[in-house]
């Protein structure tokens, strides 16, 4: 586990400033940029002045031209597969589909592709892409909205990223634009504006495949990722005044899965709950569940308890139909386990 | 849109085929015909297990673009690769062993006679998914735009993937973006068991690449020497900086989809009539009657494939097993990553 972004570089280390994880974001992809000469990016208004969805790449393409900065047709398949075959010839190319759900345009090419090509060719063929794409945004209804992370974990071959602080979402995405692998980075549209930190200005990297113990506690282990880890959070300081002490595991990543500091966290706590925005049904929880029951079977003080979205495509309205774990559900189900 | 006359006409300088061309051409067909047919007696008879998708038909097709690329150039290939493989170069050996899944094979045992490939002579990879490597050869082309090599990539699929999307979307971005790229459609008249016309609303495949601004050709794949000659054309263009050339080479299909299906259900006069031009025989004819290799010279080449061949076959069935292991490596470069999850 770490709980620290170490730095790289020599110069600006302990030089910060203030940014939104959409900033920070932006300063990852820079910092890659003007680092490496093979790393490019490919996608749907990246270039200026759209600058990108979520502005995540605004001023890349002015500053290191649209030949290495490429603004895309609407072409997700188009998009993945010219990655993947730049890949192939040395690039570090990092790809933007514009919102998760449009994930099945491309998905093809991410699972029988980038994930399958190392493997299919005994270790000849690597693909080292980086995968950005959004989620979390309910004001557009069903079709742009949905956590499908699952999708990728069940696919043997890519990882999975998600962060959930801005310092974090810098070192992340460094560390997936030179991994090696293929790497899916989703960001969350409510935390690219809403999270802002003092940030590192240089290069930093955060390895893939390592937790992060947001809030150490000693009664109940919150197992959880990305958005979520902000309404445990907040859940624990609730609690907190009623005697009850949370302890906040963040993932960080997905693939690798540090099951290790969740073991070490449950072992300790001998309650846990895996909480996410991604339907509970199937979703990331259930396997880390069914992990900490098989593996901590006779430590455990109470069942492993899954809390996210509900079987069902993601509703419209925006504030009637609200269907994203909450805080109040939450320590419902904190109090009920610490009853056994 | 330009369409090939026959190739015996046409001898610019630069698209010229010196003897030593033509006698590349012959071997590659015999080669790949005989390979095929070696595969697939080899399934017939339950000796190997493996999803084979036959090349008969396309030897000329294959040769030509064989003698047409640079050893610098890419290539990508689909599920039916082994005619493209062997004229990129790729080794025989690791290709066959490949088919049988074994340790010496080009993927060590884990692609398999669908995912053939050789990044030694540039022949990058080979997709199972039909219309998946078109914007795969399109990343390539844009590495080799961004390098400011000039090396040309192309992408080889047949008539049924003119139909898909993956298609569509990397016609319209390898031409916007001019990239060094040759799509070569080998129109072997059938998409599985369906036929052309039964799937196409246009079965002019090539008028099609006009709607993309790219330039295209239709060539008689049954001629080999007109089809090399387009594709150098095509090449030499994406590498001066052209962009790409859509390429379709008609020819057809001499057995069924599968390496072990029935294909009673194709015109018995159409294939007939495909048959009497069977590649490599006929190009060995036509050799003899040109004078350009005579028949000791023709039968020195027929006897160094079936060596070669019979000495691939045997290299492949006494390859080894993959090791158990073999399983979890290869998922990600760090393979820590499997034994933690």
């Amino acid at each position: 586990m770490t709980t620290t972004a170490e730095s790289t570089t020599t110069t600006s280390q302990d030089e910060t400033t203030r940014m939104t994880m959409a900033v920070a974001m932006n300063s990852a992809l820079d910092l890659a940029l003007d680092g490496d000469e093979k790393v490019i990016l490919l996608g749907e208004d990246i270039a200026d002045p759209a600058g990108g969805v979520l502005k995540v790449t605004r001023g890349l393409s002015s500053k290191y031209g649209t030949g290495r900065v490429r603004a895309t047709p609407i072409s997700e398949t188009a998009i993945i597969g010219t990655a993947i075959g730049a890949a192939l010839a040395g690039y570090r190319p990092v790809a933007e589909i514009m919102f998760m759900d449009f994930m099945g345009v491309c998905l093809d090419q991410i699972t029988n592709h980038a994930a399958k090509l190392r493997y299919m060719s005994g270790g000849h063929s690597t693909i080292p892409i980086t995968i950005r794409t959004t989620v979390g945004e309910q004001r557009f209804g069903a079709q742009h909205s949905q956590s499908l992370e699952a999708w990728f974990m069940h696919t043997p071959g890519i990882k999975v990223v998600m962060p959930s602080t801005a310092i974090e979402a810098k070192g992340l995405l460094a560390s997936c634009v030179a991994d090696d692998d293929p790497c899916l980075f989703i960001e969350n549209v409510r935390l690219a504006f809403s999270q802002k930190q003092e940030v590192p200005v240089g290069d930093y990297r955060i390895p893939l495949g390592e937790a992060d113990v947001k809030r150490p506690g000693a009664d109940l282990s919150v197992i959880t990722y990305g958005p979520a880890v902000h309404t445990a959070l907040a859940t624990a300081e609730t609690l907190a005044d009623e005697g009850i002490d949370l302890e906040v595991v963040d993932l960080r990543t997905l693939i690798p899965l540090d099951m290790a500091s969740v073991m070490d966290s449950v072992a300790k706590t001998r309650k846990a709950i895996v909480l996410h925005d991604a339907t509970t049904f199937c979703g990331p929880g259930a396997e880390i569940a069914a992990r900490i029951t098989e593996e901590l079977f006779g430590k455990l003080d109470a069942p492993v308890k899954r809390l996210g979205a509900g079987y069902h495509p993601a509703p419209y309205a925006p504030s009637g139909l609200s269907y994203l774990p909450t805080s109040d559900e939450l320590a419902d189900t904190a109090r009920e386990l610490l009853g056994y | 849109m330009v369409h090939a006359q026959s190739a015996l006409e046409a001898d610019a300088a630069e698209t010229a085929l010196s003897t030593a061309d033509l006698t590349q051409m012959y071997r590659t067909m015999r080669l790949i015909t005989s390979t095929g047919e070696h595969a697939v007696g080899e399934v017939k008879a339950g000796r190997l297990k493996s999803a084979f998708y036959p090349v008969r038909g396309l030897e000329g097709a294959c040769a030509a673009m064989g003698v047409a690329m640079l050893t610098e150039d890419q290539l990508v290939s689909n599920y039916r690769s082994l005619g493209d493989a062997l004229a990129k170069g790729a080794s025989l050996r690791s290709i066959v062993a490949e088919i049988y899944g074994r340790a010496d094979g080009t993927s060590k045992g884990k692609g398999g006679a669908m995912h053939i490939h050789d990044q030694s002579v540039g022949f990058v990879t080979s997709t199972g998914v039909v219309g998946s490597g078109i914007p795969i050869a399109a990343g390539l082309g844009l590495a080799a735009q961004l390098d400011g090599a000039a090396r040309a990539v192309v992408s080889v699929f047949g008539d049924g993937t003119t139909s898909i999307g993956a298609y569509h979307e990397s016609m319209n971005l390898a031409s916007l973006w001019n990239l060094p790229m040759v799509f070569v459609c080998q129109n072997n008249q059938w998409a599985e068991h369906t036929p052309i016309a039964e799937y196409a609303a246009s079965t002019d495949l090539a008028a099609r690449a006009e709607a993309y601004a790219m330039p295209s050709l239709a060539v008689d794949g049954f001629d080999p020497i007109a089809t090399a000659q387009q594709l150098r054309t095509a090449l030499g263009r994406a590498r001066n900086g052209g962009g790409p050339t859509f390429v379709e080479i008609k020819t057809y299909r001499l057995t069924g989809h599968s390496g072990s299906s029935d294909y009673s259900y194709m015109p018995t006069d159409e294939l007939a009539a495909a048959t009497e031009r069977d590649p490599a025989p006929t190009f060995r004819r036509w050799l003899l009657d040109e004078g350009v290799l005579d028949e000791q010279a023709l039968a020195e080449v027929d006897k160094e494939v079936i060596a070669e061949v019979e000495d691939a076959f045997a290299f492949a069935q006494d390859s080894p097993q993959p090791a158990a292991s073999e399983r979890y490596t290869d998922v990600f470069a760090d393979e820590k990553v499997v034994s933690a999850l």
